[in-house]
């Protein structure tokens, strides 16, 4: 079992667990994910592994509760309390690349694994503007911390409650007009984040990393549940992935992929929700 | 006493009772039930006692049939079963999914060149097996512990098999496995009603009984690499048995529509995560009514009987090859066969058709014709011109093999062939020092019994590389 040792909650929907576990904590690298179960019943859930801590032993989970297993998780997982089962580093880790001038665009959720990238691009000597974006300024999280690792910090509202009004793609394109020296755009966030942002760099050239949340089951390579379409060929994000050039990533495809269990997924939420409220 | 001959032993293999067709493609329960004592001392009884035994090589880990077939005749069943386990360290397992007619039974010297049915070798090895397993039957030879300390990666029948030897042999031992549960694809892959999980928590306890350590959760390679455990954290060897496993899938149009997806998946869903009990189990299944299966070895066997009991109306199997070919345990296949699966041989898919909701909802496939012997010896299937047709699906699951899982290649320098599997010379040696590998990550999907070989094989030279006297 994985001990909690903290939980901070940014929202109604959004909380973030430390878990310790050294081994994973001296093994973890930028853009690398871990499975979770909660319990004995429980589905295997992908998360990134949003911060590690070599020295207190510690990896940092930032968890968004869409359906029931991130329900229960929100529910179940408090201090004190352990994880049935979690394992990790998976993935490649994402590649620091030696560009001089990246932008790390982060939407929503995607604020916390673009950080890890974002601060190991700072130590790599490179000139960082962080992007981040959020429907509203109360769902903001990790403002200070991520700000550290930046040379610029750019907020992005749907409702104009803070920073630029609008997406994150308003944002990078003031940046790349700002700079012109633009090497790189690593984003994370929604599918459709991620495709937007692709879309945006795509006319002036500039690489961009984007990293693919398909369904999977083990996380090892075996059931090739996780393929997505990238350049017209298959690969399985949680073995050759999770990150790939958002230029070549069939975005349908992945989008389309993720709906796959929507009716087991709604059954599953109202049983849940049912089973809560006669407790 | 006379030398058995072919006409005095019995003729008719032994009784052994069978879940009913009808009742079994609707629950998970074992289809064979195997034999009951009086059937197997009758079974017995057709052995001939061969001066030079073809079954013997015909197994590739030599146990002596004759041997444990005599002792059973004598009722020393624990004698039948030492005998047995010092070639098998999995008599349970092996006897139920061995390929027999290809190994020890294919040449039985009761079924060549006769009509009648070769001695039930397997049979008789389960019978002896759950005897065991009931009994709680351990071969505990005296333990001589050494200084020595061993790193299993992959709790597959190789890396079990190599764990027993040597933690036999006295060295400390320990499992690593990925997934939350051992048994590689013994738990994941092969279902309940072929080979129940309780056979698989009895060979792993017996293996604890040894002193085995087992740690789920741990991917080797990414938490720690095979470099770094023989230079940090104390390992004097390594043994990698990471099984096979990436599937493969036919790059056809289609093929990432919602409802196509691996036998593995489906049977990881199944067996590991038990999603035919969604929503008491979280995982989901989302299996459909028309459940086609392209391929025809035992993994596109057992996805198929699986989707029979999940409730599939129609199950398809779709091979390119004719039934001669199909590669499946004979075994399995008829059962299949019995319980409903509709069989179109020498047809294979060309293209995947959905709806607009990208779920697949139909398969086109072509008819194929054997043609001019291939590499392997088999007629190569060809197309038939203009012979397309389709029929519906709404689940399509491939079942056509798989390649190397690629994590150790990506996180260590060991040496890989063009292929992709782990290069070893004839002890299994790797190009690290001290690092042996077998089963399925070297040799591509083989069997149970070949994996188990090579893991015991690997143990005896990793035994020899430590200079651990046998
Ligand atoms: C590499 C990777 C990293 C991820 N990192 C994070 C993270 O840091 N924080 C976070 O909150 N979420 C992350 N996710 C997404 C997270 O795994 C899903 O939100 C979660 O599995 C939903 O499960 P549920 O039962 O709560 O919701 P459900 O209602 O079951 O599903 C909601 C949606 O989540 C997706 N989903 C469902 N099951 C899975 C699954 N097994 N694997 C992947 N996606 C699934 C589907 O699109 C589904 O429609 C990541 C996913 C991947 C693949
Ligand atoms: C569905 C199916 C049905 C089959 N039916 C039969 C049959 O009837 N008869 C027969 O003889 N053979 C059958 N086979 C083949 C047989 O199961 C395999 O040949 C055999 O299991 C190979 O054993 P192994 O020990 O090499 O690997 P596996 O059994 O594949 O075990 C490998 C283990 O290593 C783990 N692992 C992988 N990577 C890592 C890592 N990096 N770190 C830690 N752990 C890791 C995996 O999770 C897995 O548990 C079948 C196979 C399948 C898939
Ligand atoms: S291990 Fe397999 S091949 Fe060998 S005797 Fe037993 S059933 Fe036959
Ligand atoms: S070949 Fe057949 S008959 Fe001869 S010893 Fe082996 S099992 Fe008995
Ligand atoms: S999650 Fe199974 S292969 Fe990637
Ligand atoms: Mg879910």
């Amino acid at each position: 079992c994985f001990p909690i040792v903290s939980r901070t909650d940014f929202s109604e929907t959004t909380f973030l667990l430390e878990i310790h576990h050294p081994m994973m904590a001296k093994a973890a690298k930028p853009g690398q994910f871990v499975i979770v179960m909660v319990n004995e019943h429980g589905e295997r859930v992908p998360l990134t592994i949003a911060d590690f801590d070599r020295v207190k032993g510690t990896i940092t989970l930032v968890v968004q509760a869409v359906g029931k297993s991130s329900r229960e998780m929100q529910d179940a997982c408090q201090v004190g309390g352990s994880i049935f089962a979690i394992v990790g580093p998976m993935g490649i880790p994402s590649e620091v690349s030696n560009a001089k001038k990246v932008i790390c665009v982060g939407g929503g959720l995607g604020v916390a694994p673009i950080f890890p990238q974002a601060r190991a691009f700072k130590e790599a000597g490179a000139y960082v503007i962080g992007v981040v974006g959020f429907r509203s300024a109360n769902l903001m999280f990790w403002e200070e911390k991520f700000k550290s690792v930046c040379d610029e910090f750019v907020v992005c509202t749907d409702d104009g409650s803070a920073g630029i009004h609008g997406l994150v793609t308003q944002g990078i394109e003031q940046a790349i007009i700002a700079h012109g020296d633009i090497n790189e755009v690593v984003a994370i966030g929604p599918p459709i984040m991620m495709r937007a942002c692709a879309e945006t760099t795509r006319p002036h050239k500039i690489k961009t990393m984007v990293s693919l949340n398909p369904i999977m089951v083990d996380g090892t390579g075996m059931c090739g549940g996780c393929r997505v379409r990238v350049a017209d060929r298959i690969k399985f994000a949680c073995v050759d992935g999770p990150d790939f050039d958002g230029h070549a990533v069939d975005f349908d495809d992945l989008l389309s992929r993720l709906h796959r269990y929507k009716p087991e997924e709604k059954q599953a939420m109202e049983r849940y929700s049912d089973s809560c409220r006669r407790l | 006493m006379a030398r058995k001959t072919i006409r005095t032993i019995p003729q008719e293999r032994a009784v052994m009772s069978v879940q009913d067709p009808e009742v079994r493609s609707k629950n998970f329960d074992e289809v064979s039930h195997g034999f009951d004592l009086e059937n197997a001392m009758l079974e017995c009884e057709r052995c001939l006692m061969c001066p030079e035994p073809a079954c013997i090589a015909g197994c590739p880990v030599s146990i002596d049939i004759p041997g444990f077939i005599a002792k059973m005749l004598e009722k020393d069943h624990r004698g039948a079963y030492d005998l047995l386990t010092d070639s098998t360290q999995l008599p349970a397992v092996c006897g139920r999914v061995c390929p027999q007619e290809d190994q020890c039974e294919g040449v039985c010297a009761v079924g060549v060149g006769t009509d009648l049915e070769p001695v039930a070798i397997g049979r008789l090895e389960r019978f002896l097996g759950d005897m065991a397993i009931e009994k709680g039957w351990q071969k505990t030879s005296h333990i001589v512990a050494n200084r020595f300390r061993v790193a299993i990666v992959g709790s597959g029948p190789a890396g079990m098999a190599c764990a027993a030897d040597l933690a036999k042999a006295g060295c400390s031992v320990t499992i690593y496995e990925a997934l939350h549960a051992p048994g590689g694809v013994l738990r994941y892959g092969i279902p309940e009603f072929r080979l129940p999980n309780t056979v698989v928590d009895a060979e792993i306890a017996n293996l604890k009984a040894l002193g085995v350590e087992f740690q789920c959760n741990i991917l080797v390679g990414r938490l720690f690499t095979i470099e770094q455990m023989l230079d940090d954290m104390g390992f004097d060897a390594v043994f990698i048995g990471v099984g096979a496993g990436t599937p493969h899938f036919m790059d056809i149009p289609g093929e990432n529509l919602n409802g196509v997806l691996s036998a593995n998946e489906l049977l990881t869903r199944c067996n590991l995560m038990h999603a035919g009990e969604f929503p008491k189990y979280d995982t989901p299944l989302g299996l459909g009514r028309r459940v086609a299966v392209i391929g025809s070895g035992n993994t596109a066997m057992d996805a198929m009987r699986v989707s029979l009991r999940l409730g599939a109306e129609e199950v398809h199997c779709v091979y390119r090859r004719s039934e001669v070919e199909c590669p499946a345990r004979r075994e399995e296949l008829h059962h299949a066969q019995e319980e409903g699966v509709t069989f179109h041989w020498l047809t294979n898919p060309v293209e995947l058709l959905g709806d607009a909701d990208n779920n697949v909802r139909s398969i086109r496939c072509i008819q194929m014709e054997l043609g001019e012997p291939d590499a392997s010896g088999r007629r190569r299937p060809v197309p038939v011109a203009g012979s397309e047709f389709d029929f519906d699906a709404d689940t399509v699951v491939y079942a056509i093999g798989t390649s190397p899982n690629p994590i150790l290649g990506q996180t260590s320098h060991i040496g890989l062939n063009k292929w992709g599997y782990i290069d070893t010379d004839d002890s299994l040696a790797t190009s690290l020092a001290g690092v042996y590998a077998g089963g399925d990550i070297v040799t591509g999907a083989a069997t149970v019994i070949q994996a188990m070989g090579a893991g015991r094989k690997a143990a005896d030279s990793i035994r020899r590389y430590l200079g651990i006297r046998s």
